[in-house]
């Protein structure tokens, strides 16, 4: 039988000991995200309210509200989403899916996984140079959305190709058997089971492009810009725009005097709509890995 | 039992994989209507083969094959039209796949890929083809429940349906009685012999036994060569021509 050996005793102390201090560095992680976000809601809570979020800033940024950078995030995240996630996922699925192990291929992925690494005031410089110059588009809000949709892009591309290389191979070669084109297959088979991880990785991309500050810094965003309050489309496609990134750098660094709570405040919403955004991936993630069909 | 024309002719087939060639150079016919066994050990090329004949061996990208396929007379290397080559050639992988659909949707899936949409032909060959591969009765209540949640023998047979599902002139059983309990490969093995009426069976096993009671003629492959190649009286009689293949068949092999 089972005899208990000094070796023993000695191993499953170690064992203990080891499973404790890998609890606390993974406990660890919930320290700083509720520390942040109770410190920040604790500077905010002056400010907070319905009327901060639907109102323009007023007497120079130093009071009223953030609807026009609350709107123009809106607005930044949905036009360069919109151009980012069919390219990428398109591109994913070609990848994944068409191409063959050939140089020009490894091209296309060197290209995707550096693109990916490329440090955000790159692209800032790249879409000041490639659209509001060379493209003409000016500082507006198309040349920021592109701009952060050829930031957004390759890590969609990254998380589709994901998503698609977990639906298992045998299922391709049953439907090849039987005569389908790899495009009857994609259609049938790898899109429909691929599609809860191919959503959850565009909508983690909202928080992301959200959070953004330098990409539209130079290429559309603006410190201030006249808006009436609660109107849902005040920005044209060449129009510069508030953004709330934009908007909390400016009050924290630019704006002398201004009310304490309200860059806190702006902080909250930005944060509060990344965690709502995020929650919504997580959810929906969920709910279809419980349709999962194998 | 081989008539003039063979269904199948392979001449001179040589695959690799990178540099490691697996089948040797093999050339054999096959005739209309005739259940074709092979029989070998594991590595000897038989699945390979079979992936050969149905140009689903185009999926491994470090595949060179060379020599000739002729499936009705028409080269599988040449044919302009591959999808149609795989409907032609039904093929049972061994391990059971039921595609992530409705069991109704897994046998209708590779008539709807050639545009039959009429509800009453696809009802009627779904029923067709899950009646041929026994599983009709157990599912006939639940079509709509997903393939992927039936059991492994219950699977395998959807697979048979499936493969049964684009009315080939050729079926490829490729170890199909591994995740079936002997009962029911006994009823399949019924359906075979009703089958072979109207088309041809490559019957590959590794149950010598299983290609002693269906084949006509039987193959013996071993290493990505044939060993021998004739009437099943013949490779399981106490008399083959190889050595070999008598220690094979009578389990005394290695």
């Amino acid at each position: 039988m089972f005899t208990e050996t000094p070796f023993v005793r000695v191993k499953l102390r170690r064992q203990a000991v080891a499973k404790w201090v890998f609890f606390a560095m993974a406990a660890s992680m919930i320290v700083p995200l509720l520390l942040i976000i109770a410190h920040l809601v604790e500077r905010a809570l002056p400010s907070l309210s319905l009327e901060f979020l639907l109102a323009a800033p007023a007497r120079g940024m130093k009071e009223g509200g953030i609807w026009p950078a609350l709107v123009g995030t809106i607005h930044l995240v949905v036009i360069s989403l919109a151009v980012a996630a069919p390219i990428g996922v398109l591109a994913a699925v070609y990848l994944n899916e068409y191409a063959k192990d050939n140089w020009f291929n490894r091209l296309i992925n060197l290209a995707v996984i550096n693109l990916a690494g490329v440090p955000s005031i790159v692209h800032a410089l790249f879409g000041l140079g490639a659209f509001v110059y060379a493209a003409q588009f000016g500082y507006s809000i198309i040349s920021a959305s592109l701009t952060l949709a050829i930031m957004t892009m390759p890590v969609i591309i990254a998380s589709t190709r994901e998503a698609l290389a977990s639906v298992p191979r045998s299922f391709r070669e049953a439907c090849w058997n039987v005569g389908a084109t790899r495009w009857q297959t994609i259609r049938a088979i790898v899109l429909p089971n691929s599609i809860s991880g191919i959503l959850t990785g565009i909508i983690l991309q909202v928080s992301r492009t959200a959070g953004e500050t330098a990409p539209i810094m130079f290429t559309g965003a603006v410190f201030f810009k006249a808006v009436k309050a609660g109107d849902l489309f005040p920005y044209g496609l060449g129009d510069q725009c508030m953004a709330l990134s934009m908007h909390l750098y400016t009050l924290s660094t630019q704006v002398p005097g201004v009310k304490e709570s309200i860059p806190y405040a702006t902080a909250v919403v930005l944060l509060g709509a990344v965690l709502l955004v995020n929650t919504a991936a997580i959810a929906l993630r969920v709910w279809l890995r419980n349709r999962k069909k194998w | 039992m081989v008539t003039a024309a063979p269904k199948i002719s392979v001449q001179d087939l040589r695959l690799a994989f990178g540099a490691k060639e697996v089948l040797h150079g093999i050339s054999f016919d096959i005739g209309r209507n005739e259940i074709f066994g092979v029989i070998g050990p594991a590595q000897s090329g038989k699945t390979s083969l079979l992936r050969c004949i149905n140009r689903t061996i185009d999926f491994s990208p470090d595949a060179t094959m060379t020599g000739t396929v002729l499936v009705d007379g028409e080269d599988v290397r040449k044919t302009r039209n591959v999808y149609g080559l795989r409907r032609k050639i039904g093929m049972v992988a061994p391990l059971p796949v039921g595609l992530p659909l409705t069991i109704y949707e897994n046998v209708a899936f590779a008539p709807r890929c050639v545009g039959v949409s009429a509800k009453s032909e696809l009802d009627g060959l779904v029923e067709k083809c899950l009646t041929q591969a026994a599983l009709w009765d157990e599912v006939k209540d639940r079509l709509d429940s997903l393939g992927t949640k039936l059991s492994g023998g219950q699977q395998q047979r959807l697979t048979i349906a499936r493969a049964l599902s684009h009315q080939p002139e050729v079926l490829c059983l490729d170890e199909f009685s591994i995740a079936i309990d002997p009962v029911t490969t006994m009823r399949i093995e019924d359906v075979l012999k009703e089958l072979r009426k109207d088309i041809t069976i490559i019957l590959v096993t590794n149950l010598v036994q299983q290609a002693r009671r269906l084949a006509d003629r039987a193959m013996f492959l071993w290493n990505g060569d044939i060993v021998e190649l004739d009437r099943n009286e013949v490779i399981f009689s106490e008399q083959p021509a190889s050595r070999k293949t008598y220690e094979y068949v009578h389990g005394i092999f290695g």
